[in-house]
């Protein structure tokens, strides 16, 4: 019998369809592994993770109705630490009217500990992440308005971060995990409920100080 | 001259490299035996000249190659090196930023001509889909090059475009972080721009230009009268109202390469910012990602997807507007793939089809125009107004046209070429 023969017979297109399949559940298998190093190599890197380590900030200077400058950045990302008067926290507790989200009913956008009419542990202080949830612009706070306006789209956010109805934004800002140091110092970056982490990432060296 | 002459030293290289390699025969095919319609017209330069600037583009890139830093400390300054100290540096730059630029605007008029004319039509339509396929990645290799200089426009553009990606409901927020490498456009996404920029994007590019002309030289060129030359043939099988491509259409084409760079010397020369618009004055701060741009706008081939991006401002279906505005945009881009399935017109060229369909080709141009120009500035409730109108202009003439090309009364067209 010939090689030619054989290679048409109807045995031989039985053992050539099984080698195919077998060669081929292989190859995508190997093509799936090979895909992961690629894939997960476009990750954040163990250098871009670090350098998102945990900030202070010093807040012994921030006056009430301003915004902390020159501005913090905790992972790349602009931070609005601002203070607020007796006056503004009344209003974050009274007009509630023209808000998409007053309640902050939408709960990634913010810790526990945020949900409440200010967003923040303390009324006379709020800490917001300073990219507007539209398009990642970064807004700017006006005093005078007592608000934060994004002059990309025309987004507008109240002294708590909270987006006004009617406006591109479809989300509140974000409030970063925080924590108080001291009266003096805020954490971004830890929600410090377990009091032996907070003194770790105190004292990691990674940790900047701003 | 005899076959039995003797053949001189060129012939014979010739025959030698024949033997081993199809020259003789691509050049037949391709150029001196390829017959082209002899009614192309003016319409007809736009594809050489996107062939033009992109050897232009490949080879000031390649040079720029030579002296920029892809780092986040050192990619504004090395530009600026370039623009200052390296010798004829600002030229090699400025003729790549003019070139991104004009290789839009020679592509856009490009596509005008086979909408115009009907070149997306049977047997054509590969050709309209990978020529589609090109634009996309010059889109990608656009916003790529743009963030390279690391100005502060490049910053807040690519910050804004990749925020596009967070819209996508679940895996938007993790797939925008997958993108960039890191929480925000950092050191790491300008890398991995820059690699994609260089490397990936042109070679892609490349290939899709050669499949691109493979396919136009098997179908053969469209033309104004949207009739097909190869239906009348002589007697040898050329086609009766063909001309060779050389040198009939060459020369053509290197005259307009002359003008073309003439026109762009003189865009390079003397106004290659062109007011804000190729090259815009917050890049000339280096990125600061703490300070958003008073305007942030994407360079002018892109602003009118842009202002239909800004221009959806409603949630539907309990989905976000920011959603529905990524939604709009991506249609808007790929919808002109539909093309060859939507037109029912009996006739392929503007010349011959009803009002409707010029009407609607005029709508089409203006609403475009339009929406790039509001995409360069501030929004108010009024352009935004405008902009959704234009936004409806540019999806009826797609989406309608199915009914219109088919409802009106069209000419017919001649037999043979005019």
């Amino acid at each position: 019998m010939s090689i030619d023969k054989d290679a048409t017979s109807v045995e031989s297109k039985g053992r050539r369809y099984f080698l195919i399949g077998m060669t081929s559940a292989a190859s995508v298998a190997g093509a799936i592994g090979a895909a992961v190093p690629f894939v997960k190599s476009w990750t954040p890197s163990a250098k871009a993770r670090s350098a998102g380590a945990p900030k202070i900030c010093d807040i012994s200077r921030l006056r009430p109705g301003e915004i902390l400058a020159p501005m913090p950045a905790w992972r790349g990302k602009p931070c609005f630490i601002v203070g607020r008067t007796p006056e503004d926290v009344k209003r974050l507790e009274t007009e509630q009217d023209d808000l998409a989200d007053a309640a902050s009913e939408k709960l990634d956008r913010q810790p526990a500990y945020a949900r409440n009419p200010w967003r923040s542990r303390r009324p006379e202080l709020g800490v917001y992440i300073g990219i507007c949830t539209h398009l990642g612009c970064s807004p700017k706070h006006r005093s005078e308005e007592g608000d934060f306006y994004c002059p990309c789209h025309g987004s507008r956010f109240d002294l708590a971060g909270r987006v006004v109805k009617g406006v591109p934004a479809p989300d509140n800002l974000d409030v970063p995990p925080y924590s108080y140091l001291s009266d003096t110092e805020i954490i971004i970056g830890v929600d410090g409920v377990d009091e032996e982490d907070l003194a770790a990432a105190t004292h990691d060296a990674s940790t900047e100080r701003a | 001259m005899a076959a039995s002459s003797p053949a001189g030293p060129l012939t014979r290289l010739m025959a030698w490299v024949d033997e081993r390699f199809p020259l003789t025969r691509a050049i037949e095919d391709h150029a001196t035996k390829y017959y082209a319609p002899k009614n192309v017209n003016f319409w007809y330069l736009f594809g050489a000249l996107s062939l033009v600037v992109l050897v232009m583009q490949l080879l000031t890139g390649l040079w720029l190659t030579m002296s920029y830093v892809p780092s986040g400390d050192g990619a504004f300054a090395s530009v600026e090196y370039i623009m200052r100290d390296v010798e004829y540096g600002d030229l090699i730059r400025l003729a790549h930023s003019t070139g991104a630029s004009a290789f839009f605007a020679v592509v856009y008029l490009h596509m005008f001509r086979a909408l115009a004319y009907g070149s997306y039509r049977k047997p054509r339509e590969l050709l309209w889909l990978i020529g589609m396929a090109i634009y996309l990645v010059l889109m990608a290799e656009g916003f790529f090059g743009y963030l390279l200089p690391w100005g502060n426009m490049s910053y807040w553009a690519g910050q804004v475009i990749v925020s596009l990606v967070g819209a996508i409901p679940f895996f938007g927020e993790g797939l925008m972080e997958w993108v960039r490498g890191d929480y925000g456009i950092s050191d790491i996404t300008l890398n991995r721009f820059f690699a994609l920029h260089v490397v990936a994007l042109p070679i892609a590019l490349i290939a899709l230009v050669f499949v691109h002309i493979v396919a136009l030289h098997h179908v053969g060129s469209n033309n104004p009268d949207g009739i097909e030359i190869k239906d009348h043939k002589d007697a040898s099988g050329v086609p009766l109202d063909g001309i060779p491509f050389h040198p009939y259409c060459t020369v053509h084409d290197f005259q307009a390469t002359v003008a073309f760079l003439f026109i762009f010397c003189a865009i390079m020369f003397f106004a290659p910012e062109m007011f804000g618009y190729f090259l815009e004055k917050p890049n000339f701060e280096q990125a600061d990602p703490l300070k958003t741009p008073d305007v942030i706008a994407p360079v002018w081939y892109y602003t009118p997807f842009y202002s239909m991006l800004r221009a959806t401002t409603f949630p539907m279906f309990g989905l976000a507007a920011k959603f529905w505005g990524l939604v709009v945009m991506g249609a808007a881009i790929l919808i002109p793939m539909m093309l060859p399935w939507l037109d029912r017109s009996p006739v392929k060229s503007m010349r011959y089809k009803g009002l409707a369909s010029k009407v609607m080709l005029a709508l089409l141009v203006v609403s475009f125009f339009v929406l790039g120009y509001l995409g360069t500035i501030h929004t108010t409730p009024m352009t935004t107004a405008i902009a959704q109108i234009c936004t409806l202009i540019y999806f009826a003439y797609f989406v309608l046209m199915p009914w219109y090309t088919r409802i009106e009364k069209t000419k017919t067209p001649p037999e043979r070429v005019t």
